[in-house]
C-alpha cells in the first residue's frame, strides 16, 4: 500500500533540559486520516514531542514540516492557527460557561461588534451534531460529565479549521462507555481526514483504535510500526528495553499472612462521605479496595488517615483508641496517605525533587530539628535508586520530572518515614506499564517486611494480584469483605461491585 | 558569565547599582564614606539607614508572601507600636531611664507579635483571605494608633529610646546593626533551620502539605507573628528617629513599599521560593530611588509620577518573559531548509 503523503513530518528533533537530553534525534510522522498511539514509558520523552509540536517548547535541534513546509511555532496559539489543536488530560475549558460559548469563546459571531447568540447557538449544536453529539448547547459545561466536556473540547478544536488533533490521555478519567463514546467521535473525525495524534496508557484501548504507532525510549525513537503487525508483548519489550518476564513473577496470589490488627475500624463513617463501616487490617496485610469511581474508596482511605473528621464509631491504632484529628496525627502514629490526586495533594511543584522526599519527615520532626544535609542526601540518593526515579537528579523541579516519578518520589515521601500502615489510593493511575510492575512489586516487598498497605485500584487485576483482602464499595457503602483465595475473581470482584452483595 | 547572567539576584543588583551611579552625577563624594566622632558618615550609610525600616517591614512580608498570603496591616502596626512605646516612655517618671525604655520597647513588641499572630488567626484559623483579614487590622489599627496617642503627636525625650532610631554604636548607626541582626535571625530560621522548607511547601501547595504531616496553621500563624513583630521594631525605629509617636502618619503606604520589594527581589506574589537577600536588594533599591530623587532634583510635585516610573521600568526589567520578547527575539531558530528525505522511514 503506498502510503499517502504525511500531513506532518517531525525528523531529528532534540530537546535538551537542565540536566536531561529529553529528546535526541526523533522522527516521528503523521499520516491525513489516520490514529497514531504515540507510545513510551513515562519520561520517555511523549509529552516533550507534544510540547514541542505545539510550540510550548522551543526545538534545540531537527525539523518540523506540516503539509510539507517548514514550521516553527512560537506559541501553542500559532500551532493552533496553523491547524494543530490539542485537548489535554484535564479539560481546559470553562466549566461555568455554556456548552456554545465553550466552543466560540475567543471567536463569537458579531456584527457590528454585539455578539450574535442565535447563530453561535445554531452553529455550536451543527458542529457537535457532525460528532454525533446532541446536547442542549446554552446549558453550562458543568453540568456535562466529564466525557462530553472532552469531547466539547475536542468540537471546539476540530472546529478551529484542525488538520492534526493532539489527544493527551483523553480516556484516563472516563468509565468504558464514555471511552466508547470517544472512540465513535475518534472514527468520525478520522474519515474527515484529520490526523489523530493519541496518548494513552491504556494498552486495550491503543490497540481498539489506533491504525500505527510510534514507541519513544529514554527520548530516542524506537521505532514505527502498524498496529496490526506488533503484539502487546511485543509492544511492552519495545517500550520498556527488556522482557516482559520480570512483569509475569507477580502472578501467583500473595501467601496468606497472618498478623496482629494494626488499623481497627468499628463503624466509622461521615455522613454525605461513607456509611459507617467496619475494617480491620493486620500488620503485613495488603487489603484492597475495589468500587467504582465515587464509591467511597477514597472516602475511607481520607478517614483512615485523619484527612477528614469521622462523624460516628471508633478507631482503633495498634489496639489504643484514637481520634485523627489531623493527618498529622495520623503521621506522628505512623501512617502514611499517597494522594490519588497526586497535583492537587501530593506534590509541591516549585520544589525539588530533594524537597518533596524529605517533607513529610522534616514535618514529623518538626522545623526546629532540620534534617542534616549528609543525612538528606544520604536518603535521597537511597530512594533515587531504589526507585529507580528519573532522572536521578535531586535538584530537578518536581515539576519537570513525568507523572510515574513524580509518582515515585510520592511514595519514597512515605516510605522515609517507615509506616506501619500505607494508604494507597490509585498508586498507578495515568503511569506506565514499566512503573506499574515497579510500584506493585514494592507494595508486595513491603507486606513481606511487615508493612500494611491498604491499596486503592480501579484495576481489578492489581488488587486481585496484590490484596489477601478485598473490600468491595458501592454507593458509599462497604458491602463486602472477601479472602483472596481460588474462588475470587475479576469477574466475582466484578458480580460482587455489581450486586452489591456477596456472592 | 551566562551563570551570573542567570542568576536571580543579577538583575535586582543591576539596578541597584546604576540607580548608585545615577547619583554620582548628581551629588559630590557620593561614594565617599568618612569618619566624624568615631561615627561612619556617608550617602551610602543613610540609605541604608534610612532604608532600616522598610528592609525589616520587607523580611517580615517575604516570608508571608512566600505562604501565598499578604499582610497589609504592617503600616499600622507600625504606627501602634511607636505609639505605644511613646506612650509608656512619656509617662515615665525619669525618661532617660533604661529599665523603663526597655520595659516599653518589650510591651510595644509583644503587642506587635500579638496584632501580628491576630492576622494569622484570621487568615489561618479562620479561613479568611489573607488581602481582607488584613485589611481589618490596617484600617482598624490606623484607629487603634490614634486611640492610644488620644489623636495627638505623643514626644519623648529619652536618650535611650533615641539610640534604637538615631544613635550609634561600634561606629554604626544602631539601626544598621538591628536590621543585620533580624537579617541573620531570619536566615537562621529559614534556611539553617527548616523553616523555610515548610514556608515554601505551604505557599506551594497548602493542601498537600496538610497531608505530608505538616501543620500549615501553624506556620502561617508562626509567619504572621513574625511579620507583626519585624513591623513593630521597624514602628520603633521610625518613632525614635523622631521622637514622638504620629498614629496618623508613621508608617503611612510602607506595606506597600514592602511589597513592591519583595517582588523585585523575585519572590512571586503567588508563594511559593522566596529569597532574603532578593528582598533586602528590592528594599535598598526603594530607598536609593528616594535619595535619588532628592539628589537629582525632581519638583516635589512630580516625585510620585517619577517614582513610578522607575519602579515599572525596574518591574519591567525583572521579568523575565518581558526581556525574552524584548532582548531575544532573534534568537527564535529561522525554520527554513528542506529536510533531508532519506531520513523518513516508511512501513506502511
Amino acid at each position: 500500500m503506498a502510503a499517502p503523503a504525511p500531513i506532518l513530518r517531525m525528523s531529528g528533533i532534540g530537546k535538551q533540559f537542565p540536566g536531561v537530553k529529553a529528546l535526541d534525534g526523533v522522527d516521528f510522522r503523521l499520516l491525513p486520516g489516520e490514529v497514531h498511539a504515540l507510545m513510551g514509558e513515562n519520561g520517555a520523552g511523549k509529552s516533550t514531542l507534544i510540547k514541542v509540536l505545539t510550540g510550548v517548547y522551543d526545538i534545540d535541534a531537527g525539523e518540523i514540516e506540516l503539509e510539507g513546509r517548514p514550521v516553527a511555532f512560537s506559541s501553542p496559539l500559532a500551532a493552533q492557527q496553523a491547524g494543530i489543536s490539542t485537548v489535554y488530560q484535564e479539560v481546559n475549558l470553562c466549566a461555568n460557561l455554556s456548552v456554545a460559548e465553550n466552543i466560540f469563546i475567543g471567536r463569537e459571531p458579531r456584527r457590528l461588534g454585539r455578539i450574535q447568540w442565535k447563530a453561535m447557538r445554531r452553529r455550536a449544536a451543527e458542529i457537535l451534531a457532525r460528532l454525533d453529539l446532541d446536547l442542549d448547547v446554552s446549558a453550562p459545561l458543568s453540568s456535562y460529565s466529564l466525557a462530553i466536556q472532552q469531547m466539547v473540547a475536542i468540537a471546539r478544536a476540530v472546529d478551529i479549521d484542525a488538520k492534526v488533533l493532539i489527544l493527551d490521555e483523553p480516556t484516563s478519567s472516563l468509565d468504558a462507555g464514555e471511552v466508547a463514546q470517544l472512540f465513535r467521535v475518534m472514527r468520525r473525525l478520522k474519515e474527515q481526514g484529520i490526523a489523530i495524534l493519541f496518548v494513552s496508557h491504556f494498552l486495550d484501548q491503543i490497540y481498539e483504535i489506533s491504525d500505527r504507532m510510534t514507541v519513544l525510549r529514554n527520548g530516542t525513537l524506537v521505532g514505527e510500526y502498524l498496529t496490526s503487525e506488533l503484539s502487546q508483548v511485543e509492544l511492552i519489550g519495545k517500550m520498556i528495553g527488556r522482557e516482559l518476564a520480570d512483569l509475569e513473577k507477580l502472578e501467583e496470589r500473595p501467601p496468606a499472612r497472618e498478623g496482629a490488627p494494626l488499623v481497627e475500624a468499628e463503624q466509622l463513617g461521615r455522613t454525605g462521605a461513607i456509611q459507617p463501616f467496619t475494617l480491620t487490617i493486620h500488620e503485613g496485610e495488603v487489603v484492597g479496595l475495589a468500587g467504582l469511581l465515587g464509591s467511597g474508596r477514597t472516602e475511607i482511605a481520607r478517614l483512615l488517615f485523619g484527612a477528614d473528621h469521622a462523624g460516628t464509631g471508633s478507631l482503633k491504632i495498634g489496639g489504643e483508641q484514637v481520634n485523627l484529628r489531623t493527618p498529622r496525627s495520623a503521621v506522628s502514629r505512623k501512617l502514611a496517605f499517597c494522594s490519588e490526586n497526586r497535583r492537587a495533594e501530593g506534590l509541591i511543584p516549585d520544589l525539588t525533587v530533594r524537597e518533596n522526599l524529605i517533607l513529610a519527615l522534616q514535618a514529623a520532626r518538626g522545623w526546629t530539628r532540620p534534617i542534616p544535609r549528609r543525612k538528606q542526601d544520604e536518603l535521597v540518593e537511597k530512594y533515587i535508586a531504589a526507585l529507580n526515579i528519573r532522572p536521578a537528579n535531586p535538584d530537578q523541579l518536581i515539576k519537570n520530572l513525568s507523572g510515574g516519578n513524580q509518582q515515585k518520589v510520592l511514595l519514597a515521601r512515605w516510605l522515609i518515614l517507615e509506616p506501619r500502615l500505607l494508604i494507597l489510593d490509585e498508586p498507578t493511575r495515568g503511569i506506565d506499564v514499566g512503573a506499574k510492575a515497579e510500584i506493585q512489586r514494592l507494595v508486595a516487598e513491603l507486606s513481606d517486611g511487615g508493612m500494611a498497605v491498604l491499596f486503592i485500584s480501579a484495576e481489578l487485576e492489581e488488587v486481585l494480584r496484590l490484596s489477601h483482602k478485598v473490600g468491595v464499595l458501592r454507593d458509599r457503602r462497604l458491602v463486602a469483605e472477601l479472602d483472596n483465595d481460588e474462588r475470587l475473581t475479576t469477574d466475582t470482584l466484578t458480580e460482587t461491585i455489581a450486586s452489591g452483595a456477596r456472592s | 558569565m551566562s551563570r551570573i547572567l542567570k542568576h536571580r539576584l543579577f538583575w535586582p543588583l543591576v539596578i541597584l547599582v546604576a540607580l548608585l551611579a545615577l547619583n554620582l552625577f548628581f551629588t559630590d563624594n557620593f561614594f565617599k564614606i568618612q569618619m566624624k566622632e568615631g561615627h561612619l558618615y556617608g550617602s551610602l550609610i543613610d540609605i541604608v539607614r534610612f532604608g532600616a525600616p522598610l528592609i525589616l517591614v520587607s523580611l517580615g512580608m517575604t516570608l508571608v508572601i512566600a505562604t501565598s498570603g499578604i499582610d497589609l496591616s504592617v503600616g499600622s502596626v507600625v504606627a501602634i507600636a511607636g505609639a505605644l512605646a511613646c506612650l509608656r516612655i512619656s509617662g515615665l517618671s525619669d525618661q532617660n531611664s533604661v529599665g523603663g525604655v526597655l520595659g516599653a520597647v518589650g510591651l510595644a513588641l509583644v503587642l506587635s507579635v500579638v496584632l501580628g499572630a491576630w492576622n494569622g488567626f484570621l487568615v489561618a484559623g479562620i479561613g479568611i483571605q489573607p488581602i481582607i483579614a488584613t485589611l481589618i487590622l490596617m484600617v482598624a489599627g490606623r484607629g487603634l494608633a490614634q486611640l492610644i496617642t488620644d489623636g495627638q503627636i505623643t514626644t519623648v525625650n529619652s536618650s535611650p529610646y533615641k539610640l534604637i532610631g538615631g544613635g550609634y554604636w561600634l561606629t554604626l548607626p544602631f539601626g544598621i546593626i538591628i536590621v543585620a541582626v533580624v537579617l541573620a535571625l531570619t536566615a537562621f530560621l529559614t534556611r539553617r533551620l527548616a523553616l523555610g522548607l515548610l514556608i515554601e511547601s505551604v505557599g506551594g501547595n497548602a493542601e498537600a502539605s496538610r497531608l505530608a504531616g505538616i501543620s500549615a496553621r501553624g506556620v502561617l500563624m508562626t509567619v504572621y507573628a513574625f511579620c507583626g513583630l519585624c513591623a513593630g521594631i521597624a514602628g520603633l525605629m521610625i518613632s525614635s528617629n523622631v521622637s514622638s509617636a504620629d498614629g496618623n502618619n508613621a508608617g503611612l503606604w510602607i506595606e506597600l513599599d514592602a511589597i513592591l520589594a519583595v517582588v523585585i527581589g523575585g519572590t512571586p506574589l503567588s508563594g511559593g521560593r522566596f529569597s532574603l537577600s532578593g528582598t533586602v536588594l528590592g528594599a535598598l533599591i526603594i530607598q536609593t530611588l528616594t535619595t535619588t530623587i532628592y539628589s537629582i532634583g525632581v519638583p516635589p510635585e512630580t516625585t510620585l509620577l517619577f517614582k513610578a516610573l522607575v519602579v515599572t521600568i525596574v518591574c519591567l526589567i525583572q521579568s523575565p518573559a518581558f526581556r525574552a520578547k524584548v532582548f531575544h527575539r532573534r534568537r527564535r531558530p529561522i525554520a527554513a531548509r528542506p529536510a533531508a528525505e532519506e531520513k523518513v522511514r516508511v512501513s506502511a
